[in-house]
């Protein structure tokens, strides 16, 4: 039984074309196929928010969906968002809030944020909260976190 | 953990899925929005031979005007309904419940008819579209039929669905004038699975006498809970604070069947539901006054 699919997809504008076996997640796809580590795996059943990426530009959690299930769309995961030398004003915001520690979770809040900072451009402390209650930090108490997306909405402004 | 392997189909019409769940039978199962499929692929709990993934037809996201209520196709997205101004319109008690559904980057993926097609007996949707006696299209190759929600719940996440079955379309009726309704949910963090909830409706005649009540509640036993006695005490009457009280109370202990699990112990379960039974009531019965 040939059970691979051929995969055509389009990661942070660039266009790929992969093998794959399609119970290959797209987290893993991502990672291990493509080397773009940026992509974190957490609980891989929907809960910590550590595997965001957008897709189509909608925030979706990449350890949910299967690889074949991309083909011929659009994805961006944070090495689409900045480089270390030219960081986007929201990952700006997050070193400058102090709303990291050890990163782990931050670039599914970075990947969650960048959406909704675009269609929430003025938030309130009470829709930042609900905003990133789909992504888990277990080091930072959210405070800085919250801080770092205030400052940022007023950078991208 | 690593989902199991399995052949991968991505049809791109209704009729090619009928097909091959014609063909896979049991072996196959419908991959829609894959937010409780996945999951429970990832951890192996479920190992299907076959998945077919209906992410690929167009033709099932839409969401129209249907009489006075309105109709969805079943692969609507939560995020799509959540902001569709019919919804908001025609069915204000699913505009209301769907930000009150898992997290953002659960609702751009999971979809309506995916929800429904699960059965989870602590899902909002499923407890809330038998509470508004929503009607299901399903479609098989041999032809298709429209089921009542109380008889497409028939279990813990299980549905009168056969294996060669398809959920298409899903129906709200309107409510009539003068109603009101509510959800109400205690969850320990807000978009956790909830503990408890109940989705009320409630209708009232020009005498403000109440003609129509319905309460179903959510974590409450295997499917979606009904409580028609509780609900028959309201019929017929004017609705008093003495009355919800009394129809909560028998609700609560006579006519839902929760468990005790780690999260919570039943009878936290059915103090639950006796208070949010007198919050969804008053809400309904206000919203039911003042007609919106």
């Amino acid at each position: 039984m040939d059970n691979t699919f051929e995969l055509s997809v389009i990661v942070n504008g660039t266009s790929y074309q992969e093998t794959v076996d399609p119970r290959i997640l797209l987290s893993d796809f991502l990672r291990d196929g493509l080397g773009l580590t940026g992509t974190h795996v957490g609980c891989e059943h929907g809960v910590c928010g550590a595997c965001t990426v957008l897709l189509n530009g909608a925030a979706v959690r990449s350890c949910l969906i299967f690889a074949p299930q991309v083909h011929q769309q659009e994805i961006m995961t944070v090495e689409g968002l900045g480089t270390v030398d030219d960081l986007h004003p929201l990952q700006e915001a997050f070193r400058e809030a102090h709303a990291l520690q050890c990163g782990f979770c931050t670039p599914g809040f970075l990947t969650t944020l960048l959406p909704w900072l675009e269609e929430n451009p003025n938030p309130t402390e009470d829709e930042i909260r609900e905003a990133i209650s789909g992504n888990l930090c277990r080091c930072t108490g959210y405070q800085h976190i919250i801080d770092a997306v205030k400052l940022a909405a007023e950078k991208m402004n | 953990m690593k989902p199991a392997p399995f052949k991968f189909y991505a049809p791109k019409s209704v009729p090619e899925v009928l097909e091959l769940l014609n063909e896979h039978g049991y072996d196959a199962k419908i991959l829609a929005g894959g937010q409780s499929l996945v999951p429970m692929m990832n951890f192996r709990l479920v190992q299907p031979a076959v998945l077919v993934d209906i992410n690929n037809i167009p033709e099932l996201s839409y969401i129209e005007t249907h009489g006075k209520g309105v109709r969805l196709g079943a692969m609507v997205r939560h995020s799509q309904a959540e902001k569709d101004p019919l919804i908001k319109e025609g069915a204000p008690l699913i505009h209301e419940t769907i930000p009150q559904i898992a997290t953002v980057q659960i609702r751009n993926r999971g979809t309506i008819g995916g929800s429904l097609a699960h059965a989870d007996p602590s899902a909002e949707l499923v407890v809330v579209s038998t509470a508004l006696e929503a009607q299901f299209k399903i479609q098989n190759q041999k032809g298709e039929r429209l089921v009542p929600a109380s008889e497409f719940f028939v279990g813990l996440l299980m549905t009168s669905m056969e294996p060669e079955d398809l959920l298409v379309e899903i129906q709200i009726p309107p409510l009539p004038a003068r109603s009101g309704w509510s959800l109400k949910e205690v969850a320990r963090r807000p978009h956790d699975f909830a503990l408890m909830g109940v989705a009320a409706i409630l209708t009232l005649d020009n005498k403000e006498r109440c003609t129509e009540a319905r309460m179903v509640y959510l974590s409450a036993g295997d499917g979606p809970i009904s409580a028609p006695d509780s609900a028959n005490m309201l019929i017929g009457n004017e609705i008093t604070t003495e009355l919800i009280t009394a129809a909560a109370e028998k609700a609560a202990s006579d006519e839902i069947d929760p468990g005790s699990d780690i999260h919570a112990t039943a009878e936290f379960r059915r103090h639950l539901a006796n208070v949010l039974t007198h919050r969804a009531l008053e809400e309904a019965l206000q919203r039911a006054k003042s007609g919106k």
